[in-house]
């Protein structure tokens, strides 16, 4: 019988080394005349397990990891013969990191081919796209507003607010655009939904372009992310094909075209009016808003701009109703988020899981805590623009509003761990040096702002009017906070302030603490 | 994987513009097109691009100066990007990128003497669970530590 082998290729997956499995394995096949099936996958984004490879049994999918060219040969052994391994992990489906999770967005992320419409159909999928083919724009619009869906590139504002806006505005053209910008350090689960389920992107897209009147979507990857822009360009050659994109999709009276566009290495075009001017082939220089996208977008005309893991929870929403995801979460914060737990972390990967969980048992139970074995001192929470939070601060429930209140933000869900090595006023350095390099260059706040931000740090960190200068950052990031047109300036005082408030011990010349380590 | 680039040619150039200038807002398309095929975008195709899409060279000029991935001159033989973001500094890369410099005798954001290895910092390659992170000639490698990163080095440098 041939064997049916899963291996991932995701990028995390072939950074460790899963293309080489493929050979040593396909070699070994060859070799023992064992006629074998590899399927190549997404990641289930179980990342310290990588690669991860599953084999098909009567009883489900059996995992081993992680595995390297030279396990190849003995595992062949225990997969032809279904014997104990030391890389056995049992049925993927029972491994307790991936049972606990709460997987809507992600249901199929590892375990379907992302190459194939077919497998997408098989395990459920374009069911949401059938039933909003049946529905009203009005009633579609109803549903998400029900869902209590908000946007999860970060900015969190409501998908049915903004996509009522673009379906009420009267224009010749309107357009859905795709946010696969997703420059965020400490998040991936854009780049592992386009590589591992594509398709879903793909119809959360086609079901918003339905309900606004656009015909005609683009997806902006970043160009970091090769392997995923190859990934969605096949997708959309499948879907084109299958009659699921193009003219009058899946039968009905609707037209949906998609487009893949690439960046060119600017972290600031993922702010959405950044994005759009690139998109129309300017510099990535901020828009003052008003006029919001939703009125005047991509081209001057109405358009949804959403994040990659918006379009994503659509297709659920639609599929299985607006009250099945609003059940879970907590407060305003309805359904689940795909957390990243990245960084010098022992478990990390995606962890889908309803809001309201703590940072607490994130970091120390799921995420294990570092993978170097040293206590963990801070977190980073929504990527360059996020706080860094303290231990005491782990009780925190993820949620856009706790975030918010403890002066922070979840950002696009990921969370960055660090031992007790890091120099806090290094980080702070860092978060302004990097909004100095990003910065778009139109507003005042943001340019300036971050270049006197180094500067004066760099006075702290070497004792020059210590006092004095701390006052002056926090100046520079009131004004940043205040001033700036978008989010980079905007909220680059986040990482900032919170080292100040909550590792203050470590501004100044040459930190105590860490001289004490040495 | 070495890409081998065409030299610059002017009729390969025009060639190249004008098979995506029809696409709305084709500038950034239109310069990777050129950078795919020789390496670099070279500067007599700028008001080429212009002249297409009906722009100032002023304005594709500022384009191509505004994104980092646009290159004014070819890179080395192999290009080595080590990811410099939060989570692989929060896994000890920091300390790889200095070893790094040291070994290839260039500090980041250079090309060694012999033109053989470009060594530039990335800003995140999406691979943060499994950090550091590096990405030589296209292709991702993850978990880096000394080992790792000195058998990656010294590939770039065959």
């Amino acid at each position: 019988m041939k064997m049916r082998i899963f291996v991932p290729c995701d990028a995390a997956a072939i950074a460790v080394g899963a293309d080489d499995v493929v050979t040593a394995l396909e070699q070994t096949a060859e070799k023992r005349g064992q006629p074998i099936q590899i399927v190549r996958t997404g990641s289930r984004g179980l990342c310290w397990l990588e690669p991860m490879v599953e084999v098909a049994t009567l009883k489900g999918r059996v995992a081993y990891g992680p595995v390297t060219p030279a396990d190849v040969p003995s595992l062949f052994d225990a997969m032809a013969g279904n014997g104990p391994h030391a890389l056995r992990l049992g049925l993927a489906d029972e491994i307790p990191w991936l049972k606990r999770q709460s997987r809507l967005t992600f249901v199929r992320c590892g375990i379907v081919d992302p190459r194939s419409v077919e497998d997408y159909r098989a395990h459920g999928g374009y069911k949401g796209l059938e039933r909003a083919l049946s529905l009203t724009p009005a009633e579609i619009l109803a549903d998400l507003s029900t869902s209590g869906l908000r946007g999860r590139g970060g900015a969190g504002f409501p998908t049915g607010i903004k996509w009522k806006t673009v379906a009420d505005a009267r224009a010749d053209r309107k357009f859905i655009v795709c946010n696969a910008d997703e420059g965020d350090s400490g998040t991936f689960a854009d780049r592992m939904i386009m590589e591992g389920d594509p398709f879903v992107v793909i119809e959360g897209m086609t079901i918003a372009g339905i309900t606004v009147g656009a015909t005609k979507g683009y997806i902006y990857i970043r160009s970091e992310y090769p392997h995923a822009v190859i990934a969605m360009n096949a997708a959309i050659a499948a879907a084109k094909r299958a009659g699921l994109l193009g003219a009058r999709i899946g039968g009905s009276a609707h037209s949906f075209d998609l487009e893949v566009r690439v960046g060119a290495g600017a972290y600031v075009c993922g702010e959405e009016t950044s994005l759009l001017e690139s998109l129309e082939g300017r510099r990535g220089l901020v828009r003052a808003k008003p006029p919001l996208p939703a009125h005047k977008g991509l081209f001057g005309k109405p358009t949804v701009i959403n994040n990659v893991l918006s379009f994503a929870a659509i297709p659920f929403i639609l599929d299985n109703g607006a009250k099945a995801y609003a059940d879970f979460g907590m407060g305003r914060s309805r359904g689940t988020m795909p957390i990243q737990l990245a960084g010098n972390i022992k478990y990390g990967g995606l962890f889908e899981t309803a809001f309201g969980v703590t940072l607490g048992e994130l970091v120390d139970d799921i995420g294990g805590g570092t993978f170097t074995g040293r206590p963990v001192r801070a977190v980073q929470v929504g990527g360059p623009l996020g706080a860094y939070f303290p231990r005491a601060l782990f009780e925190t429930q993820f949620d856009y509003e706790a975030f918010a209140a403890r002066d922070g933000l979840i950002g696009h869900g990921g969370i960055v761990v660090f031992d007790d090595t890091v120099d806090m006023a290094k980080q702070a350095r860092f978060a302004m040096e990097f909004c100095a390099v990003e910065s778009c260059g139109k507003c005042t706040p943001c340019r300036i702002g971050s270049t006197r931000g180094v500067e004066t740090i760099d006075k702290i960190r070497s004792g020059e009017r210590v006092a004095e200068n701390l006052a002056v950052v926090e100046d520079l990031c009131n004004t940043m906070k205040f001033g700036s047109l978008c989010a980079l300036g905007g909220f680059t005082p986040y990482p900032v302030m919170s080292a100040l408030k909550h590792f203050r011990e470590d501004f100044g010349p040459a930190p105590a603490r860490l001289q004490a380590a040495e | 994987m070495t890409s081998v680039c065409e030299p610059w040619d002017e009729a390969r150039g025009a060639e190249i513009i004008a098979e995506h200038s029809a696409q709305e807002g084709a500038t950034l398309v239109i310069l990777h097109a050129l950078q795919e095929a020789f390496g670099y975008v070279p500067e007599p195709a700028i008001p080429m691009v212009a002249e297409a899409l009906n722009l100032s060279r002023a304005e594709v000029y500022g384009v191509f100066t505004f994104y980092h991935d646009f290159r004014k001159q070819p890179a080395g033989r192999h290009v080595l990007k080590l990811c410099r973001a939060e989570a692989c500094q929060a896994a000890g890369g920091d300390a790889l990128a200095a070893r790094a410099e040291k070994k290839l005798g260039v500090a980041i954001g250079n090309t060694t003497a012999d033109d053989r290895v470009t060594f530039e910092p990335i800003y995140c390659l999406g691979l943060c669970a499994t950090a550091p992170s590096a990405m030589l000639d296209g292709r991702v490698v993850g978990r880096l530590d000394e080992a790792r990163l000195d058998a990656l080095v010294a590939e770039a440098q065959r």
